[in-house]
């Protein structure tokens, strides 16, 4: 009964505001989502630094436009590239040595190299939060039809639209895109069928980076305070958001990201009283689906073998 | 025979070690008794983790929200009543809560308990969940824990924490904890409760066709970590004086992650040891945070947060290049060690020219 006054009792500005929002952090969600399901995809392991690759990428824009003075465009430029390398270069050294050591070592890992970015960047950049820097262009509030959003909020979803039409061309009409899928769908066999697996798994790994870089800098622009834990929430409900689409499809995670970021946004608009638990949210809809679609809502269905 | 000597010989360390404790007690600083006190609490809170992550398999990362039920409740119930409207400056206390008192071993266990039926809990949906998934959903659930905890202002005074908790700075009390879940723990890891954790690491499959109820296991295992989680987080608390969400950060559960594995994933006298080192070398390792000044130039590198950089390369470097740790899943026992006596280089060779 609450639920539905709540409803009633908003107003259709404030409800097509709050659906914005939803729909902008949904997006966030969602470019970030597709980094964890196309490496758990290939090599069946959470990429715990996923997210604070998320965080490194909105420093490196802070150093490039505020600290140096670079044009933000180029900036960006340079994020998604530095960002990109710094994936791969994480791949190389902590993931590459145990592709062979069972699966516990490697989420510690992966574990080490999360917490290794985090406090590296605690030392480096200072525990205290520093401002994206202010991109006036984007930044702006437009009102449209009496409802006032912020430019970036219009953008995000647009641009991740655009990165997932290119995406799901690279992944399924490239040559690149079949190696991906043949890795996914049987490691062993891809190598005999002469796909170089490193380096396909260094391409999915700049892939996912390039989207967690576009990602970062649009939460920096929406989302302005950086800290060193920057990633950590965002990261983890965004491997929830792969898991809930059903993890290795990245239309999958895309609804996942929509899914959470939505139902996050409209559940703090109509219960105001429960705002403080708003990161609860994600783990309980885990639970939820994982309880009655073990793979999630896009996920084939598999059977364990012996 | 030989049983009879190992017991004697285990009996006699555990009396030698009290007395250690006995003696740290009374003649050493408070620093030193702080370490101390440290690396017993570590151990405990290790040897839990262990039990899921080393000996059962289940990867779960929510041991410090577990640390943080077991420390709320001993700075709820703790706390002399008069000093509570104190401490709780901002809201005042529930008046359903506002009166009980318990003395420190009752609050250890009540929090050891209701971390347990939190684990209960969260356990029943997360434990059908794989290797991964299940690190992830505990990892999120630790911080939930926390963030119940700075929301429920009337009962955990929210984000101020509690303060004046009566401090506990006596060893031999944690010493007595300390050993006492030791052995709780390598008796259950030998027994049929034991063995099943095992076979439930090494195939959960074969296990299950063996008869072995694994979803009955894998909630025990994770209830009895939870449970002495929430011991050892009730004696963190008591032995830091004061309580605040941000002491239990998910962070926190790295420290133990770097525990069990730098010991060994699987092995309780490797936990033991790994507890001491990292104790000890987080506590050495201080001085990194501190400016150093060489030959008169002040190092630029020695600044605050260096420390901890050092010590996730450490958990790096571990894992990949020593991923069994110091024990593995091998335990320390009397009859290796005397080996060992009689002949310190032989035992190595003996050793390796069995692996070969």
């Amino acid at each position: 009964m609450e639920f539905f006054q709540a409803i009633f009792n908003m107003s259709a500005a404030s409800f097509a505001q709050h659906m914005v929002n939803g729909i902008s952090l949904g997006s966030l969600y969602a470019m970030i989502a597709i980094g964890y399901t196309m490496v758990y995809g290939i090599l069946l392991m959470i990429n715990f630094a996923h997210g604070d690759i998320v965080m490194m990428a909105c420093y490196f824009a802070f150093f490039g436009i505020t600290v140096f003075q670079i044009p933000w465009y180029l900036t960006f430029v340079g994020v998604i590239i530095a960002t990109a390398l710094l994936g791969v270069v994480i791949e190389r050294t902590a993931y590459r040595p145990l592709r062979d050591a069972p699966k516990n070592s490697v989420l510690i890992s992966a574990i080490g190299a999360s917490f290794l970015l985090e406090n590296l960047a605690n030392y480096l950049f200072s525990g205290r939060p520093l401002r994206f820097p202010n991109i006036e262009l984007l930044s702006q509030n437009i009102a449209i039809a009496g409802v006032q959003v912020q430019a970036i909020s219009l953008v995000i979803p647009v641009v991740t639209m655009l990165c997932l039409v290119v995406l799901l061309h690279i992944v399924n009409h490239t040559k690149i895109g079949m190696s991906m899928r043949a890795v996914s769908k049987d490691y062993e066999i891809a190598r005999v069928m002469g796909i170089n697996i490193d380096n396909v798994i260094s391409i999915t790994f700049a892939i996912g980076s390039i989207l967690a870089a576009i990602g970062a800098i649009m939460w920096g622009i929406r989302y302005p305070g950086i800290t060193p834990l920057l990633g950590v929430m965002p990261g983890l409900k965004c491997f929830i958001a792969a898991v809930i689409g059903g993890i290795g499809n990245i239309k999958g995670a895309v609804l996942g990201g929509f899914i959470l970021g939505l139902g996050e946004i409209l559940i703090v608009a109509f219960f105001p009283q429960l705002s403080g638990y708003r990161d609860a949210f994600a783990f309980i809809v885990l639970i939820i689906i994982l309880f009655y679609k073990p793979t999630g809502l896009l996920g084939e269905k598999t059977t364990e073998k012996v | 025979m030989a049983n009879k000597k190992n017991l004697i010989l285990t009996i006699l360390l555990l009396i030698g070690c009290f007395a250690l404790a006995w003696y740290v007690n009374f003649e050493t600083d408070s620093y030193i008794r702080r370490v101390v006190n440290l690396c017993m609490v570590y151990a405990i809170i290790g040897l839990s983790m262990n039990l899921t992550n080393g000996f059962t398999g289940q990867f779960s990362l929510g041991q410090a929200g577990f640390m943080a039920i077991g420390a709320y409740v001993v700075g709820i119930f703790t706390v002399p009543v008069a000093l509570r409207p104190a401490v709780f400056y901002a809201a005042p206390m529930n008046p359903l809560i506002a009166d009980i008192y318990m003395p420190l071993w009752l609050a250890l266990i009540v929090g050891g308990l209701l971390a347990a039926l939190v684990a209960f809990l969260i356990g029943t949906p997360v434990l059908r969940l794989r290797g991964d998934y299940l690190a992830v959903a505990t990892l999120g659930f630790s911080e939930i824990i926390r963030i119940v905890i700075t929301n429920a202002q009337t009962i955990t005074n929210g984000a101020l924490g509690i303060k004046d908790i009566p401090p506990l700075n006596d060893v031999r009390y944690i010493f007595v904890f300390t050993a006492v879940i030791f052995i709780f723990i390598t008796a259950l890891i030998n027994s049929s409760y034991g063995r099943a954790f095992k076979a439930i690491r090494e195939d959960e499959i074969a296990a299950e066709a063996m008869g072995i109820d694994l979803f009955k296991h894998k909630c025990l295992a994770f209830m009895i970590s939870a449970f002495f989680a929430g011991i050892g987080g009730g004696l963190y608390g008591a032995l830091l004086g004061t309580v605040d969400p941000k002491n239990f950060l998910f962070t926190l559960t790295y420290n133990f992650l770097l525990i069990i594995v730098l010991g060994g994933m699987g092995s309780i006298t490797g936990s033991m040891i790994g507890a001491v080192l990292v104790t000890a070398g987080l506590e050495f390792l201080r001085v990194f945070d501190e400016p150093l000044d060489l030959f008169g130039m002040a190092i630029p590198l020695f600044r605050p947060g260096f420390r901890m950089v050092i010590f996730s390369v450490l958990l790096m470097v571990l894992v990949l290049f020593w991923r069994h740790g110091i024990m593995g899943t091998r335990e320390f026992t009397w009859d290796k060690f005397i080996a060992f006596c009689k002949n310190p280089f032989g035992f190595f060779g003996r050793k390796g020219a069995r692996k070969a």
